[in-house]
């Protein structure tokens, strides 16, 4: 049989993966499960997905050739343009699937958690486009140091919940939409935003991103007159853009597949989010993947400067091509990755997400050949970040 | 024969207290476990804090927190446990989330559990597919019962292969909540407790999540073998400390 990096039919990647879940959550995650692949597969499904994403989104988004950063690192850049899409960041394509999916099977009542409040904008606009009800958990932590995004979801008609234990960051917003769910088992859909979660999360999730992966190797076609580029490149906290940006080229290992990490000040600095170099096999919001933990199996809080790399686990497909060597893994600092931001705003006139900035800091970890076609996933844009990079830089 | 199953065949209600191991204070585990003896109670489970407890309500989140804060960790409480053998005879449980059996070892920890008297477990987030493929030989070897849970939601085809893969007794999850979440049992709760008696089951039924008194624990164990409370005694001891457990318990039955 041929090796494959995607999903087995037991929900797993490798040994990565599962529905490591309480009883009250299983009839909700089963119930997707059995039919998530059938209702993707509908034609009325594909048709107005398709058309969400083109009218909405604003798909397909560039594929843009980034010449004077290729001059500069002396090899051929393609930018994929997910900054474009509405709302700023490839969130949106997961929150459209999963809204319509939603419907589909019946659900009123929408919750979800976020972190800097990205998919919480995106799970916010689909359910003011649907007329569903939206409950948005977020820490209390990043409830005040993300104002404007707090702002956005309420004008969008969403009730935003302050996450009150544990470290009130993102982790602990995924609890309390879990225990939401738990309480609410009948009438709710979990809009999960990362490639996380029991299955079949990291895989609906995946295929719903995997728009980028499909859209890429068309452009690269018309650009270049092949398809396959000779590496991807994107930033993992979840991981989700880097699921959808890898997944067309998982199993064509012509395709390098590089994955960046945020190390915050340091690996070994105790303020980090780099979760492949310093996590454990463990169980995090019902998956088994690599996660920050003690010693003891206690889930420890990550640090980056960028509040949507601040995960303290990693989607079960990154964690499987971290350990099977299919991935390259890198870690770029809060100072690399600012600084990389700051250069493609210079070079290109993009002001990047700070999340993306760290995929963008793949140059000083890594030199490519001259005819290498780097293709880097452009997952947000910087406007949320506008206040961290007056601060870092002092503009 | 397992401590549990003996008191599964007494003919009576059985009452089973939850506490976290750890809180309110570091070392009131052992204390805690022979008050609740002398009390009259039938069953103990042990709570193993964790940082991310996703099943259970602000009470025992928050004692988890403050546990973990205290130093509560798996190995402790192994050391606190390594003689209560010798002072109490009562059925232990351990109860807690997965991550930490699996980082400390799920045989090491059964292992360990063997030796110092504990009779079973509850994981909630360890699936019952995946206990029955792979853990499920190292449990038995150690004599441990893994207790699995049913709710309100739970298909009845689910809910027989439960029973199936089942020994000691099946935790019956009274409504959709996390713990301590509701009060009272309304007629949604009487449909399903009577669901649940019908469909005679090979092993006795526990009822937990939402009892916190003498008429809740009356409700339940109506048709059902027994109940467990927690976060109501949580919030005894949180008030009242650890001394005069007998006087909640007193008011329970």
């Amino acid at each position: 049989m041929k090796t494959t990096f995607n999903i087995n039919e037991k929900g797993y990647y490798g040994e990565f993966g599962g529905a490591y879940i309480p009883e009250m959550l299983y009839p909700n995650v089963e119930e997707l499960r059995q039919n998530y692949l059938k209702v993707m597969a509908e034609p009325s499904f594909q048709e107005e997905f398709n058309q969400l994403l083109k009218d909405y989104v604003g798909r397909p988004s560039p594929l843009y050739f980034a010449k004077r950063l290729s001059d500069k690192y002396n090899t051929k850049v393609y930018l994929k343009r997910e900054d474009l899409n509405h709302t700023g960041a490839h969130k949106v394509n997961n929150t459209i699937g999963q809204i319509l999916m939603a419907k589909r099977l019946g659900k009123t009542r929408i919750i979800a958690e976020t972190g800097a409040g990205q998919h919480g904008v995106a799970t916010a606009t689909v359910c003011a486009l649907m007329g569903m009800e939206c409950i948005v958990y977020m820490g209390e932590i990043d409830i005040a140091r993300q104002a404007p995004n707090v702002a956005r979801m309420k004008m969008l008609g969403a009730e935003v919940r302050p996450a009150l234990s544990g470290s009130r960051t993102l982790k602990d917003a995924t609890n309390e939409a879990i225990r939401d769910w738990i309480n609410n088992p009948v009438d709710t859909h979990y809009i999960i935003g990362s490639a996380i979660g029991p299955h079949p999360y990291p895989d609906m999730v995946t295929r719903f991103q995997s728009i980028i992966s499909e859209e890429i190797k068309w452009q690269l076609q018309e650009h270049e007159g092949k398809e396959n580029p000779d590496y991807v490149v994107a930033c993992i906290g979840g991981g989700s853009n880097a699921a959808g940006t890898y997944y067309h080229f998982l199993d064509n290992e012509d395709v390098g597949i590089i994955a960046v990490e945020a190390a915050g000040k340091g690996i070994h600095s105790g303020e980090s989010a780099a979760t492949s170099a310093l996590g454990k096999e463990g169980i995090i919001h019902g998956c088994k993947t690599l996660l920050m933990q003690t010693n003891d199996g206690q889930i420890t809080e990550p640090y980056s400067i960028s509040a949507g790399l601040d995960y303290p686990g990693v989607g079960p497909m990154h964690s499987h091509l971290y350990k099977s060597g299919r991935g390259e893994f890198y870690s770029a600092t809060d100072d690399e990755a600012m600084t990389a931001g700051l250069e493609l705003a210079q070079l290109e006139g993009i002001i990047p997400a700070i999340e993306t900035s760290h995929a963008l800091a793949i140059f000083s970890h890594k030199t490519f050949e001259p005819d290498d076609i780097v293709i880097i996933s452009l997952s947000g844009r910087g406007d949320k970040d506008l206040q961290n990079y007056i601060d870092y830089f002092k503009l | 024969m397992n401590r549990i199953n003996q008191k599964l065949r007494e003919n009576k209600k059985l009452l089973s207290i939850y506490f976290t191991a750890g809180y309110p204070n570091i070392n009131d585990t052992v204390t805690i476990i022979q008050n609740l003896e002398k009390s009259g109670v039938d069953m103990i489970e042990i709570g193993l804090p964790f940082s991310d407890p996703l099943a259970d309500g602000p009470t025992i989140q928050d004692s988890s927190t403050k546990a973990l804060q205290n130093g509560m960790t798996s190995e402790l409480l192994f050391q606190q446990l390594k003689d209560i053998r010798k002072t109490v005879s009562i059925p232990l449980i351990i109860m807690g989330y997965f991550n930490p059996v699996l980082q400390y070892g799920v045989e090491a920890f059964c292992k360990k559990c063997q030796e110092i008297g504990i009779d079973g477990l509850i994981l909630p987030d360890l699936p019952v597919d995946v206990y029955a493929e792979q853990y499920k030989d190292t449990f038995e070897k150690y004599g441990l019962i893994n207790v699995f849970l049913i709710t309100p939601q739970t298909s009845d085809e689910r809910i027989r292969y439960i029973d199936s893969v089942s020994d000691g007794f099946i935790y019956m999850v009274s409504s959709a909540s996390t713990t301590g979440a509701k009060s009272g049992f309304g007629n949604a709760q009487e449909d399903y407790f009577n669901r649940i008696a019908n469909m005679k089951l090979n092993n006795p039924q526990v009822v937990g999540f939402g009892i916190s008194n003498n008429e809740t624990f009356t409700q339940a164990t109506r048709q059902a073998k027994g109940a467990i409370i927690g976060s109501a005694f949580i919030k005894h001891v949180t008030a009242n400390g650890i001394d005069t457990i007998d006087d909640f318990v007193n008011t329970i039955f």
